[in-house]
């Protein structure tokens, strides 16, 4: 956010005080210093620019199948894999290895889960909050089920109840199967992502992509829940200390042992200890009554990192378990006794960072196809499924042989759009020393990960910087918080060699296609904006305090203070540096660039450096002196209005 | 003859008293793991028991008292209104420095600088549903917790003249607001469209028409249920049923006092108060106090007939004080809220001794 003053390095610019949200300044706008490089990027990348029109609009369904979420049925004989980017659900022949059915589904769907009796499937429908559900055997949808904001993780307790993990929601819908209905919403946390169910489902556990909201640079926190699934209740909230991106998670078939995916970020100190392994550890949390407790491993190893772990899987027989990782391409395989062991050992609460410490359980790590997302093993443990969303296919593993015996194909489009190769990039950690971490290890899903960061060698804590959501900021450079980077070749290319992979950067042709990808991530639906477009009362009260130009006692206020100045156009920003008081003694310069507005709800916590967990905040703590807006003679009702309207942008 | 009339007026009354609910106490203090003894709220969970206490929040479980302080979250130690959600068992705390919210061990708060709250003084909580509506020193407000809406209810959109809301009761047509010094507010569901209930006396002291409106326009708490509404104050209390007001005064009542904390009806007819001289009950006809006794503090049960006749019923256990804040039910149970502990009050089954 970054609501205020304008101008004040922008020489000769005079602000259009006609100029409301949904029209544009830039015509109007004379260009800064950081314009024209923009200017010059743009006529270098007209192509790129062209093709983003279209890309944007098509980008929730890309047309390449990207499988995400796997589930076999209980007799082994279909795979059932999410197709995130066509909309479907394929159904696989396990023996015959090849694709048996298809049935769409809703808008950008990711998590699915069966019945036990495998006649029912069940899909979420992230961009619709809806479930769809399926007729296994004849592939056909039956029934749209209702879900709460971008529902993302499900699971089925066996009892008739389905349990959605709602990423922008922070919680757990219960939907009754009988009558399709919610019943229950429970609390969860920052970005509720994935849901797995015990073996008989009696218990539920939910993760989430987003840490906890903490004291401003604090570690990071995560939690995982524990929901009886009888009571249908939050019985326990296993902590993950340090913990921030917690991915897919498993329980062991007696119940005993749960694994999860999880990364643990070092936000805290400079980002300039990659070689060290201080940018992400990629780890796993190990819990349950076989460990007493929870503690988290790693499974990175020194100079060969484990990028980004996402899907995980025991076997039934307990004797080994399986991760993804999705950064790196590769699925570890896991001895679970050692892995016990080493959970159980004094030392392990030390091991986290041990980057020794993962060969004690980590027996192979196998090639797979890039972006392996989610896993399913087979009830006998012979096969491992890989969803390789970014291959557009399946990776048969053998786990006697411990290596890929085939791949299954889902019908990609026979050329690779330039979008598509600039996605692979984004998705791969193949770049950053040691292939430590990548794009997607802080823009989780392509959006952010909730945390501040302390990027650049320029001493301990100067400069934190909030990471910034991804969504449709094409046209909204110039990039980074203090506006250097006047364009994303610039913020992609030697930016990111220099300030993050500390390897090699993105060039050439891959820059090109990173930028591509980058620019056609599209807006996610807007859940507080009614399909007319018409504003309940609250949100029409706080537009009209968003585009007033007097204060409430009938004074001008300075066009620099008046919101729609400063976040104007079509993304709510005129794309210039202000002052607006945020800057910290430790920041080097109290400028920072005007951020787009467009769904500001989702994306706590705010401001250049993340210090306001809410959108509140910004103004009841960070605008003393009414220099982000004039917004001190507002009353609270009338605050609280501002920011209903504020979601719905 | 009149001996004769005497003792079976006086057997009577026993019978009668055999009707009202006879407890047998048992009190918890910090000698038993309270933080504090002075307790403003409780709440009963199933097995659970919420007391919000001067310094901090307590849960017992299984036999065993754990403490909850600012340390873990809580917004702060003063917790004064406790509300149960009973579809998820998520538990809201009002307390003077904000609202906080427990569930399964975590404990988030909202409050003027982090959230919609309109202050951080707030009184009272109540659940309907997916809302949550609250009780503050600067008005109500309503946090819509599927869309995180906050909306504030002043003297900017409703009828209140005073914004020190006091306690906050919900169902599913109506919430009532107890309004201190202005009286009771009642938000209507269906029509989105408030109205106010004053004292027809205006603001004095005495009650010039009595069963024509509320009793006194400093409220402190109110209690709807079956449609029936019972409103507390500090000076007596008032039934409402949507068309006739009864008023209830310590002297043509069995209240021991008009001084009230607060109130609350098990069906609109069996109704406690807590006040500041023993705990209340009313069951339409009769009416019972129980508290140790105020001047020899010896355990008390005062029962009133619909005669006006007092008769006090033996007991040998009593609720741990005299001053009371709150008492929250556990089926035929009842916990109250005390200045100096919480009791419980074990329900003595008829014939049982």
């Amino acid at each position: 956010m970054g609501m205020g003053k304008q101008g004040r390095i922008a020489k000769g610019f005079t602000t259009n005080r006609a100029t409301a949200p949904g029209r544009s300044l830039t015509a109007a706008a004379p260009l800064r210093v950081q314009s024209r490089h923009r200017q010059g990027a743009v006529a270098g990348t007209a192509s790129i620019f062209a093709c983003f029109v279209f890309a944007a609009a098509a980008a929730a369904q890309s047309g390449y199948p990207s499988p995400d979420d796997l589930v076999l049925s209980a007799d082994g004989t279909r795979l059932y894999a999410v197709l995130s980017g066509t909309g479907e659900v394929v159904a696989i022949d396990t023996a015959k290895r090849a694709v048996a059915g298809r049935v769409p589904v809703g808008k950008v769907p990711r998590g699915i889960a069966i019945t036990p009796d495998g006649a029912r499937l069940y899909v979420t429908n992230s961009w619709a909050d809806t479930i769809t559900e399926i007729d296994a055997a004849k592939m056909q949808p039956l029934r749209t089920l209702p879900a709460g904001f971008e529902p993302t993780g499900i699971a089925f307790d066996g009892r008739g109840a389905l349990y959605v993990a709602n990423r922008l929601s922070d919680n757990v819908t219960v939907v009754d199967m009988a009558s399709g209905a919610i019943t229950r919403h429970l609390i969860s946390a920052h970005g509720a992502s994935y849901a797995a169910a015990s073996a008989d489902g009696a218990r539920i556990y939910v993760t989430h992509i987003y840490p906890i909201l903490g004291q401003f640079r604090t570690p990071p926190r995560s939690e995982i829940e524990e929901i009886d699934a009888r009571a249908q209740l939050v019985t326990n909230r296993i902590a993950l200390p340090d913990a921030a991106g917690v991915f897919h998670v498993t329980i062991s078939h007696d119940g005993r042992l749960g694994l999860a995916a999880l990364l643990r970020p070092r936000n805290l100190v400079p980002l300039a200890h990659v070689e060290h392994g201080w940018a992400f550890g990629d780890s796993l949390a190990v819990f349950g009554d076989d460990i007493g407790g929870a503690v988290q491993l790693p499974l990175d190893a020194i100079e060969n990192y484990f990028s980004l772990p996402f899907g995980v899987a025991i076997s039934t027989d307990k004797k080994r378990a399986y991760v993804s990782a999705s950064g790196t391409n590769e699925v570890a395989v896991l001895d679970l006794a050692r892995l016990v062991a080493a959970a159980r050992a004094p030392s392990a609460a030390r091991m986290a960072n041990d980057l020794s410490a993962a060969s004690r359980y980590v027996i192979a790590r196998i090639p797979v196809g890039r972006n392996p997302r989610n896993i399913a093993l087979s009830a006998d443990g012979a096969t491992l499924w890989v969803a390789n969303r970014l291959d557009d296919s399946i990776s048969i593993i053998d786990t006697a042989r411990m290596a890929v015996s085939g791949t299954i194909t889902l019908g990609a489009p026979a050329t690779l759009t330039a979008q598509r190769r600039g996605e692979r990039l984004f998705y791969s950690s193949a770049v950053a020393f040691g292939s430590s971490f990548g794009c997607a290890s802080c823009h989780i899903d392509s959006t952010f990960d909730g945390l501040n960061w302390d990027l650049e060698p320029d001493g301990f804590g100067i400069d934190i910087v909030d990471n910034r959501a991804l969504e449709d900021i094409a046209d909204t450079s110039p990039f980074k918080w203090n506006g250097q980077n006047p364009d994303l070749e610039t913020e992609c290319g030697p930016r990111t060699e220099r300030y993050f992979f500390r390897s090699q950067g993105f060039r050439g042709d891959d820059l090109e296609d990173l930028v591509s990808y980058i620019k056609a991530i599209p807006l996610r639906p807007n859940r507080y904006r009614a399909p007319d477009g018409e504003l309940t009362p609250a949100q029409e009260r706080g537009k009209t305090i968003f585009l007033r130009t007097n204060r409430k006692d009938g004074t001008p206020i300075p066009e620099g203070d008046q919101c729609f100045v400063c976040h104007s156009g079509k993304y709510y920003t005129n794309q210039l540096l202000a002052d607006v008081g945020t800057g910290k003694p430790t920041d080097r310069s109290p400028l920072i660039d005007t951020p787009e507005l467009t769904n500001v709800v989702n994306s706590a916590p705010y401001l250049h450096d993340g210090s306001a967990h809410t959108l509140e905040e910004i103004w009841t703590i960070f605008n003393p002196k009414d220099q982000h807006g004039v917004t001190n003679d507002l009353v609270k009702d009338e605050l609280n209005d501002l920011i209903e309207y504020l979601k719905t942008l | 003859m009149r001996a004769t009339i005497i003792a079976v007026f006086l057997a009577a009354s026993a019978l009668f008293a055999q009707d009202l609910p006879r407890f047998r106490w048992e009190n918890f203090s910090t000698a038993n793991g309270l933080p504090d003894n002075r307790v403003y709220s409780v709440c009963v969970d199933g097995g659970r028991i919420w007391a919000g206490t001067d310094n901090g929040l307590a849960l017992y479980e299984n036999g065993k008292w754990r403490v909850f302080t600012t340390a873990d979250g809580l917004a702060h130690r003063a917790v004064l209104s406790l509300a149960l959600d009973k579809n998820t068992h998520t538990l809201w705390i009002a307390t003077l420095g904000g609202l906080s919210r427990y569930s399964a061990g975590r404990i988030d708060t909202f409050n003027q600088l982090n959230s919609g709250l309109p202050n951080d003084v707030v009184y009272g909580v109540t659940v309907q549903g997916d809302l949550v509506w609250i009780a503050t020193a600067a008005g109500g407000a309503r946090l819509d917790t599927r869309t995180n809406q906050w909306s504030i209810f002043n003297e900017r959109n409703t009828p209140m003249y005073e914004i020190w809301t006091y306690g906050v009761s919900a169902a599913e047509d109506k919430v009532y607001y107890a309004v201190w010094g202005s009286g009771v507010l009642e938000y209507d569901v269906k029509t989105d469209h408030w109205l106010k209930y004053d004292d027809p006396d205006g603001e004095n002291e005495i009650v010039l028409f009595k069963d024509q409106g509320l009793i006194h326009e400093i409220t402190t708490s109110v209690s709807y249920v079956n449609k029936i509404l019972w409103a507390a104050t500090y000076f007596g209390a008032s039934r409402y049923d949507g068309r006739n007001w009864r008023n209830f005064l310590e002297k043509d009542s069995g209240l021991p006092s008009n001084f009230l904390n607060q109130v609350k009806t098990v069906d609109g007819t069996r109704t406690w108060f807590a006040t500041d001289k023993g705990l209340a009950y009313y069951d339409g006809v009769q009416w019972a106090t129980y508290r140790p006794a105020l001047d020899t503090h010896a355990p008390e049960m005062l029962v009133r007939d619909a005669a006006g006749v007092v008769t006090h019923v033996p007991v040998t256990t009593a609720p741990a004080y005299h001053y009371m804040f709150g008492i929250d039910f556990q089926n035929d149970d009842i916990w109250v809220a005390t200045a100096k502990g919480l009791s419980h009050g074990i329900r003595i089954k008829p014939g049982e001794k």
